[in-house]
């Protein structure tokens, strides 16, 4: 995770819940890469096609609402999306796409900030998003220590992998 | 008892510094929290990849973790037995002991209940979004993703932000056909699908104490639909005696301090209230089941099952209102009890006659129809009077579909008149 984050804004509208994100009919589908071709389908169709890594996706309230499945934030984090900002999130989806090591911030507001295209400038540490077409900025709660270091480790499964070997690395040097 | 400063902890707070071996905690705060039960259904087979990833190579305590396969059981399609496979072979592989498979199987959050998986104090997790059931124990029991779960599998904690809470004291006696159920519906109508999210509901009051475990299981469950992380009972003498010869690790029971402070007390008085029903699409759209009878809403199908109400005291309550009746012409009345032991009380007791002399179907315990994935599935014309928990579209099959969700003993009544019905019209 930088500590700057810079892309170009895709905007999407309140409540998209997992179902607009990844279809239940591509729950089966293992492969990240498979994943991606489908993300997006209902809510932003030409997203698959059109995005590029690094982009943002600006969203409204209560984003990724519904089931608990983790393919919506995995397809995500396959096709290289930069950050998820959004008005408010909801519960799994906030906890899942933080685990996949997807910076994903709760900034209220800064779905009226953008239009489609803008380009956005997040600081993770200070807590401020700021529209470098219009100039104008809002300020976010940041992110707490703890999950900020798990974004820098690169997620969950790398920081556990992490943590495991330390503890061999400790039980080898024991006498 | 009161903190230092003056101000008290709420059930999920204690809870959670206990958990994280902390004196207190306040909400917003991360904790490091040690899980005391994780559990697992067809989604933990995602699990399995990560959990290598990590390069972990045992479980923490098989002894605290249960799988128990409830959404296609048996398997009825095959990516449902791939996953089915991949379990099997991962419970085999790192030992894990405690698998519920075809023959002892039962909905995932029944197993932990009638087994005694959870009890007052835990920490529990699961893989499905309604493990808020099993806060009825007085624990903080929430969902979480499969990564998630990985985590948990290989450190025994999982981070946690401290949630708010939110207190629902419940006073006034419930009248005549009004059930536990038809008291969640009416908080969710006030509450709303959003107005618990990352919160966690505490329910108390003079009705809350006097409520069953099942009937507790019942509200609990729907604390999910509010978006709540996590619903829960205070422990009493009800939950010991439940709990008593069936706890399967000690308890750490925990009260909420009188003093706690709440993000908000919502106070609501039962004396009054009619059975109710949460009408398409979504469980906060609740009215008063007798005005929505007076509009004569024919169904196609009636449901009682699902993880919110198929325990033998629902199915007992509904067998008693079917005796003597049949179903309606061009209803399809399917009844799927919560768990294997449940299925084997209902044949015991006779109860499974009662339905399908009736012309019901009586199915083997599985999630059933309740998720449009396995049977029981929905045409787009057709409208189901159900006793689970979700109605949004598209959840029992088509996206047209209509489902409606009630107490037991309506879907019961709705099945023999064919439509939407008030119990208490019945007799
Ligand atoms: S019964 Fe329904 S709500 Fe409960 S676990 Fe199964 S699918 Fe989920």
């Amino acid at each position: 995770m930088q500590e700057v984050i810079e892309g170009r804004v895709w905007t999407l509208p309140h409540d998209v819940d997992t179902d607009q994100i990844i279809s239940g009919k591509y729950l089966t589908i293992i492969d990240p890469n498979e994943l991606k071709k489908h993300v997006f389908e209902i809510a932003l169709p030409e997203f698959a096609q059109e995005a590029r890594p690094g982009d943002i996706l600006v969203a409204d309230e209560n984003f990724g609402c519904g089931s608990s499945r983790e393919h919506a934030p995995q397809a995500m984090r396959a096709i290289g999306v930069g950050a998820v900002v959004a008005d408010s999130f909801a519960r799994i989806f906030f906890r899942n796409a933080i685990n996949l090591g997807l910076p994903t911030i709760e900034a209220r507001g800064v779905r009226a900030l953008f239009e489609k295209g803008e380009i956005a400038r997040i600081e993770m540490r200070k807590g401020r998003i700021t529209n470098l077409r219009t100039g104008r900025s809002i300020e976010f709660p940041p992110l707490p220590s703890h999950l900020l270091e798990l974004l820098e480790a690169g997620g969950l499964v790398e920081k556990v992998r992490r943590e495991l070997e330390a503890q061999k690395a400790a039980a080898r040097a024991a006498p | 008892m009161t903190n230092s400063n003056g101000h008290g902890q709420t059930l999920a707070e204690k809870i959670l510094a206990r958990s994280a071996g902390l004196d207190r905690v306040v909400p917003g705060q991360i904790v490091e929290g040690n899980v005391d039960l994780a559990m697992m259904h067809e989604q933990g087979a995602q699990t399995v990849a990560p959990f290598h990833q990590m390069g972990a190579e045992k479980v923490w305590d098989p002894d605290r973790v249960v799988i128990a396969i409830d959404h296609w059981v048996p398997a009825s399609t095959e990516g449902a037995a791939v996953l089915h496979r991949i379990l099997r072979k991962f419970a085999a592989e790192v030992n894990l002991p405690h698998f519920y498979d075809v023959g002892r199987h039962g909905i995932c959050h029944q197993i932990l209940a009638e087994n005694g998986w959870v009890v007052p104090g835990d920490l529990a997790v699961g893989t499905d979004s309604h493990t808020n059931m099993l806060g009825a124990m007085g624990a903080v029991a929430a969902g979480v993703g499969p990564t998630e779960m990985a985590a948990v599998l290989a450190l025994g904690r999982l981070w946690l932000k401290v949630p708010p809470t939110i207190r629902i004291e419940v006073n006034g006696r419930l009248g005549k056909g009004v059930t536990a159920k038809d008291l969640v519906l009416r908080v969710l109508g006030e509450v709303k699908t959003t107005g618990a999210t990352y919160k966690a509901v505490e329910f108390g009051g003079s009705t809350v104490e006097g409520l069953s475990m099942p009937e507790r299981f019942t509200i609990c469950n729907m604390t999910t639909e509010m978006g709540a992380k996590a619903g829960m009972v205070a422990p009493d003498s009800k939950t010991y005696e439940y709990l008593e010869k069936i706890a399967k690790h000690p308890m750490h029971p925990t009260q909420p301090d009188r003093d706690a402070s709440y993000e908000r007390t919502i106070r609501i008085d039962v004396d009054d209230m009619p059975p109710m029903v949460a009408c398409p699409y979504s469980p906060d759209n609740v009215r008063p089941l007798s005005d929505v009878a007076r509009e004569h809403v024919t169904i196609d199908q009636a449901f009682l099952g699902s993880c919110t109400n198929a325990r033998i005291e629902d199915i007992r309550e509904g067998a008693a209102l079917m005796k003597g009746h049949t179903v309606a012409k061009g209803v399809r009345f399917i009844v799927s009890p919560a768990s294997t032991p449940i299925y084997e009380q209902c044949l015991k007791e006779g109860l499974i006659e009662v339905f399908t002399e009736a012309g019901a179907v009586f199915t083997n315990s599985s999630c059933s129809a309740c998720f449009g994935g396995n049977m029981g599935i929905l045409a787009p014309e057709e409208a189901c009077a159900s006793s689970s928990n979700r109605n949004f579209p598209g959840r029992m099959g088509a996206k047209e579909a209509r489902i409606y969700l009630m107490s037991p003993a309506a879907v019961v009544a709705s099945a023999i008149r064919g439509e939407v019905a008030d119990p208490r019209d019945l007799v």
